[in-house]
């Protein structure tokens, strides 16, 4: 085991590293790309961690990422307050909230858990448009940029956005790698192997169930704090059904159950929607396909297959 | 016009409106109840009844009697293509409840733009195929509506006989309380699931027919009645027929209610936290069983 624990080590350590290094290459354009990509990411591996590793489908994240979006987008915009303790409300908008739907939703299992999330995601998206005086609903708020501003950095400045970013990304990246090394990792995929199972040794599977919800909706509330934060936006299409199902797409596609596996599958499907845009404006069909196809002939994503087929070490 | 005609009228609206929701959530909860899967692109085979509704109605010399025809095609139409996703999609992975969330959710996509494509971006009304109008002596009511909630309550009525009473139905049972035995026992279980999944969106694509001289046909209109169906399926038990007709009536008149008082939005809202009640008391729903 301790090779294999070298060889991720290493290879998540080169993933950062190459991260880091790219933001000196890219042209601008693909620049600000990168930056929301690893904010998305960061999303991501809070749902990899509710689907990936305790086996929970979700369809209504997308409120936990809105979370984090409107508590640090709006203390901005209405108190003034910086965009650190903005960054902090936020994330921790999203651990509480995750705790408050889970302990409704962990009632129900199997698929009864996806259709309750996804109704209470979009009770949470038409409470957005519903308070349209303090959220502006659809047309959403736009953060001035003196509101913007930690010391002396300034969060327009894009060099500063993609290394706050990268922050971000390698803060879940490690927390995911720690969580599923620790005892409560192997218990949380034991839940998802076989819950009876796990019951029947004497975990209480609820409690484990709940925190892996709560730490998915601190990184989900985090990572829409940031992006209110970084691109100085805040709009309910954050919280719609869409940001729920891309979610669910960008970690299928790279992998669910792996650590790497929700930045390869948000990459990568950032960069096939544009590069589809080019030819047709039906992203709609682009984004059906790759869901229907993905579950026809590649169910475990890039990374999922990867780990069949090679690299057993693979966490 | 006062508070008691008002409210009879919101009364009114609220039934009709029920009675379409629970052809729609019966559907998804026959799918659910036989074959144990989530259909997500539910409410799209409602929109593509709507959506052949209008093209019948518009192609067609007069439109009442496209509409007519359309009663008929339109699920027909939606049935095949039901059947075509249950053979070409959903049977290659055997129907893993997981699998089939995640290609229903893409189907979901596939079908808003095809619709978008062939129909376009544009909400189209059309004209009720009978034109008369039930005077009340505080306000007119669409006539039209009233013939809605009798068709629709035929519709459930002739889904329970099918049902309970069928040899078809018997086998269906069946298949829902155990499907391995019931394939040990030469039911062929596979043509029950195919059947079952175009009943269901049959069931769906009939409400939209039913609606579109209602409200107009759009390509996005199938992402309320999925909602709606899903509060509802929760409450009444996920599987539990009885249960998803008894919650659509409690959930569409209340919602035809407050959507008339106060706004749609909140009613949903509100129904979404009843629904969180109703987990918090009794994890199964009002009428489910436990899960086997």
């Amino acid at each position: 085991m301790d090779g294999s624990q070298d060889r991720a080590l290493a290879l998540h350590g080169g993933a950062l590293v190459i991260l880091f290094a790219l933001q000196f290459v890219l042209p601008p354009y693909h620049h600000t790309n990168f930056t929301g990509i690893m904010v998305l990411a960061t999303y991501g591996i809070g749902y990899n961690i509710l689907i990936g590793y305790t086996g929970l489908l979700s369809l209504g994240h997308a409120m936990f990422f809105a979370a984090g979006l409107y508590a640090a987008g709006l203390t901005v915009h209405y108190f003034s307050i910086d965009p650190v303790s903005a960054f902090i409300f936020g994330a921790a908008a999203g651990l509480v909230f995750a705790t408050a739907v889970g302990l409704v939703a962990l009632r129900t299992a199997g698929v009864s858990f996806m259709i309750v999330t996804m109704m209470f995601s979009q009770a949470c998206f038409l409470l957005i448009l519903y308070f349209n005086d303090v959220t502006r609903g659809d047309e959403g708020i736009v953060l001035s940029e003196a509101a913007r501003q930690v010391g002396s950095f300034s969060l327009i400045d894009p060099n500063v956005r993609y290394n706050l970013a990268l922050a971000l990304f390698a803060g879940a990246l490690i927390l995911c790698f720690i969580l599923i090394r620790s005892r409560v990792g192997r218990v949380l995929v034991a839940i998802r192997e076989n819950e009876d199972r796990v019951k029947m040794l004497g975990y209480h599977t609820f409690r484990y169930k709940l925190l892996a919800l709560a730490l998915s909706g601190l990184l989900s509330g985090a990572a829409g704090a940031a992006y209110a934060l970084l691109f100085g936006y805040v709009g309910a299409t954050f919280a719609s059904i869409e940001y729920s199902i891309y979610v669910l797409l960008w970690v299928l596609l790279g992998g669910s159950g792996t650590i790497l596996g929700p930045i390869v599958g948000a990459l990568l499907m950032f960069y096939l929607v544009e590069w589809t845009s080019e030819v047709t404006e039906s992203y709609r069909i682009v984004v059906g396909a790759a869901l229907v196809l993905l579950t026809l002939f590649f169910p475990k994503g890039v990374l999922g297959t990867l780990r069949e087929k090679r690299l057993r070490w693979l966490p | 016009m006062s508070l008691g005609p008002h409210l009879l009228l919101a009364l009114m609206e609220g039934t009709v409106a029920a009675f379409v929701l629970a052809l729609t959530a019966l559907g998804l909860a026959l799918v659910f109840g036989v074959m144990r899967i989530v259909n997500v692109a539910h409410g799209e085979f409602f929109m593509l009844g709507a959506v052949f509704a209008w093209a019948f109605a518009h192609l067609a010399g007069s439109p009442a009697l496209g509409f007519l025809a359309a009663t008929i095609a339109s699920p027909i139409i939606v049935g095949g293509a039901a059947l075509a996703i249950d053979r070409l999609i959903l049977r290659r992975f055997n129907y893993q409840p997981e699998a089939t969330i995640v290609a229903t959710i893409g189907l979901l996509y596939i079908i808003q733009q095809l619709v978008l494509i062939f129909y376009g971006p544009d909400a189209r009304s059309v004209e009720p195929p009978i034109n008369f109008r039930i005077q009340l002596p505080w306000f007119g009511y669409s006539g039209y509506k009233v013939v809605v909630a009798g068709v629709a309550a035929l519709l459930l009525l002739a889904t329970w006989y099918g049902i309970a009473r069928t040899k078809l139905g018997l086998v269906m049972r069946a298949t829902q309380f155990d499907s391995e035995t019931a394939q040990a026992f030469g039911i062929p279980v596979d043509r029950v699931y195919a059947a079952v999944f175009v009943l269901g969106a049959m069931l769906a694509a009939i409400a939209g027919v039913l609606i579109v001289p209602i409200k107009q046909a759009y390509y996005l209109m199938g992402l309320d009645p999925l909602l709606l169906s899903f509060i509802v399926v929760i409450i009444g038990g996920l599987g539990s027929l009885r249960g998803a007709v008894i919650a659509a009536f409690v959930i569409g008149i209340s919602d035809g209610v407050i959507s008339v008082f106060f706004s749609p939005n909140l009613s949903k809202i509100l129904a979404t936290l009843l629904v969180a009640l109703v987990l918090v008391f009794r994890p199964e729903g009002l009428f489910g069983g436990k899960a086997r």
